[in-house]
């Protein structure tokens, strides 16, 4: 570990490929601003490349970072665990951060990992905020500042927990996409390039990669303005038809809680979550979702909610604007005819009394 | 060539059952108070390795860190093929992060044959996913996150596909490796009758000292310590004692134990508390939906 030092920078490792920003990354630079700001300490970049960094440089630059720590060499042409936790440790040891941040992808969560390992640190996964604040230890008068505090669902999501890491720096953390807002690239900016040499003579990377494939991704949720999403409560794949049936008539895009996606109802990609994507659409429509904290963490700000479920104690109608308590069998296609039609009250009845009313009315 | 595979599985509180009553003040979950499964993607973990085993010959040794109770997945782990298991279990380790785990666990692996070592990807309380390559990160061993399938095993060289989500990779390296392994990668077999039969008697050295316990309350100290040894001999003898180590005997620094060799600690917990906002709930009948749908269109939320 290294020593505890105030002075030490805040520092978001920039996922790349091929010269290609992952997002997340991008977002947490907007986070690391903050963090930074609060904490008085320049916001560093950490970006490990085979060739070419500076142009990636100048944007992780225009994105907020004040200084890019640059490792290029052969060995980081793709990643591997070893080659790349071996550079970032050196870079830690040799510049003393005091918070390193990694976007929690399948990559950041081999590397982050490794490195809070071998640095003896501690790491906190899957973040849904970071803070600086304060914390006495139990049993101790010695109040630690400045502290970042990582919070996150714990537990089956009954309970947020706040965790610290006051002695055995730097304090590390992961963040999934989409949690943090992506901040405006400012032009004009430009940050510092900090060159390392990383010591690779004699390293042989323990791991061929033989072959590999990326596959594009199926939907694109976080810029969806309308998200309908089904859970658990959806019953099964046949009858998950009709969430597409209500995205297709809203030009919405396809969500899905994380039990949906464990039943087979649909592809891993539409997952809404901590652990999938974080969306703040303009109008999220839950079906047969329960709303467990983990999902709640993925989709309670998105500006209008409206949740369909049979059970009127389900947890997602605490968050919801809208309810409608039934079977999303039946109400799914009442959606989309009254959508369809523009809701003309001549076509589907009368309209309500004001919502003051007494819920059940005529039935339908 | 037959290959020594040790997995590490994990006792965990059944996420889905948590109440306050589980909750202590200082943000640990009394796992005592819970109901304790066995983490799902070791079994799946347990499985590669037995199948391992049955293609290239071997052996399984299963070793698990936990309360004395976390027997039950040992024994569980016999019953569906493991022909070694060893619990590490110590007051001293209450409280352990994944760094701090992950210590533990690779002072014990030091002590056991080891050319390819398995895990889950993750367990279903921490979430954590960090102990597997902490874990290779100490052993050094080759880490291989994601393991869907095992493509070829050969001599010490290893070849597998790796799935990353959003793609995947195949990957080549020499053992000895230590891989996280992904829930689509197989079916884990069920426990074997015959095994059941044998194995239900398997007791670790806390199970027999809580029975004595019990049934000689009224003995001595020393009257029951001779029991232990007898009974624990006994059980040897028939290949039914499961092994239990503490942190002395894998030579582990206490320092790197526990609440004290955990970096990160709990600095608050709250209780989720569902606060409603504005809400208004519509019938789910034809009037109803169309004025939730009229609204929604007034005011451009829809188009």
């Amino acid at each position: 570990m290294i020593e505890v030092n105030r002075r030490g920078e805040v520092w978001v490792f920039a996922e790349q490929e091929g010269g290609a920003l992952a997002e997340v990354s991008l977002e947490l630079l907007g986070k690391g601003r903050e963090l930074a700001d609060t904490l008085g300490v320049p916001l560093g970049a950490v970006l490990l490349t085979v060739a070419d960094g500076e142009t990636t440089a100048t944007r992780l630059g225009q994105y907020g970072a004040d200084k890019i720590y640059l490792v290029e060499h052969d060995l980081l042409r793709h990643y591997q665990t070893a080659a790349y936790a071996r550079a970032v440790c050196e870079l830690v040891t040799a510049w003393s951060p005091q918070v390193v941040l990694y976007g929690a992808t399948a990559l950041g969560r081999d590397l982050a990992p490794t490195v809070a390992s071998a640095l003896r640190c501690g790491l906190t996964a899957d973040c849904t905020d970071l803070q600086i604040g304060d914390h006495t230890p139990p049993g101790s008068k010695e109040l630690q500042k400045n502290l970042l505090l990582q919070i996150r669902p714990a537990f089956g999501g009954s309970i947020i927990a706040t965790i610290v890491n006051y002695d055995r720096w730097p304090q590390m953390a992961t963040v999934r996409e989409g949690v943090m807002v992506m901040p405006q690239p400012d032009g004009r900016r430009r940050a510092v390039l900090v060159r390392h040499a990383a010591a690779f003579d004699g390293f042989r990377p323990p791991l061929a990669i033989l072959e590999s494939e990326r596959r594009p991704k199926k939907v694109n949720l976080k810029a969806a303005r309308v998200i309908v999403a089904g859970g658990a409560g959806v019953g099964d794949k046949a009858s998950f038809r009709l969430i597409w049936e209500l995205a297709n008539c809203l030009g919405g895009a396809v969500g899905a809680s994380r039990a949906a996606i464990d039943l087979g109802f649909v592809d891993k990609d539409h997952q809404v979550g901590q652990t999938g994507t974080t969306v703040r659409p303009a109008l999220y429509i839950a079906c047969g979702i329960s709303g467990a904290v983990q999902h709640r963490a993925g989709m309670e700000e998105s500006a209008k909610i409206l949740a369909i479920n049979t059970d009127p104690s389900a947890p997602i109608f605490a968050v919801a604007h809208y309810g409608i308590v039934g079977d999303l069998r039946v109400v799914i296609p009442k959606l989309i005819r009254a959508v369809r039609s523009g809701a003309k009250a001549e076509e589907l009845g009368e309209p309500l009394a004001p919502p003051a009313a007494e819920a059940g009315g005529a039935g339908g | 060539m037959g290959y020594h595979c040790v997995v590490c599985v994990k006792q965990v509180p059944d996420t889905k059952g948590i109440t306050g009553e589980a909750m202590r003040d200082d943000g640990t979950v009394n796992r005592a108070a819970l109901p304790a499964i066995f983490n799902p993607e070791d079994l799946n973990a347990l499985e590669m390795a037995l199948a391992i085993r049955d293609g290239h010959g071997g052996t399984v040794t299963v070793v698990t860190m936990g309360l004395p109770k976390a027997s039950d997945v040992l024994r569980e782990s016999l019953f569906r093929g493991a022909d070694r298991a060893v619990l590490i279990t110590d007051r001293r380790a209450a409280g352990s992060d994944t760094l701090a785990t992950s210590y533990i666990l690779a002072c014990a692996v030091r002590r056991l044959e080891a050319d390819i070592v398995l895990c889950g990807r993750q367990a279903i309380d921490g979430e954590t996913a960090q102990v597997g390559p902490q874990l290779a990160e100490k052993l050094s061993f080759t880490l291989v996150t994601y393991l869907e399938q095992l493509l070829e095993l050969r001599s010490r060289t290893l070849r597998a596909r790796r799935n990353l989500g959003h793609g995947w990779e195949i990957v080549e390296t020499e053992l000895p490796v230590l891989a996280t392994v992904l829930d689509s990668a197989n079916t884990p077999r069920p426990p074997a009758a015959r095994r059941v039969m044998k194995f239900k008697k398997a007791r670790c050295r806390s199970d027999v000292e809580q029975a004595i316990g019990r049934e000689l309350a009224a003995a001595s100290d020393d009257e029951r310590a001779a029991e232990s040894a007898r009974r624990c001999g006994a059980l040897a003898g028939r290949g039914l004692l499961i092994e239990q180590w503490n942190l002395d005997d894998i030579g582990a620094d206490l320092a790197w134990c526990g609440f004290k060799g955990s970096p990160t600690k709990v600095h608050r917990v709250q209780s989720i508390v569902l606060a409603g906002g504005a809400y208004r709930e519509y019938p789910a009948s034809d009037p109803g939906v169309a004025q939730l749908v009229r609204e929604l269109i007034e005011d451009h939320t829809i188009g």
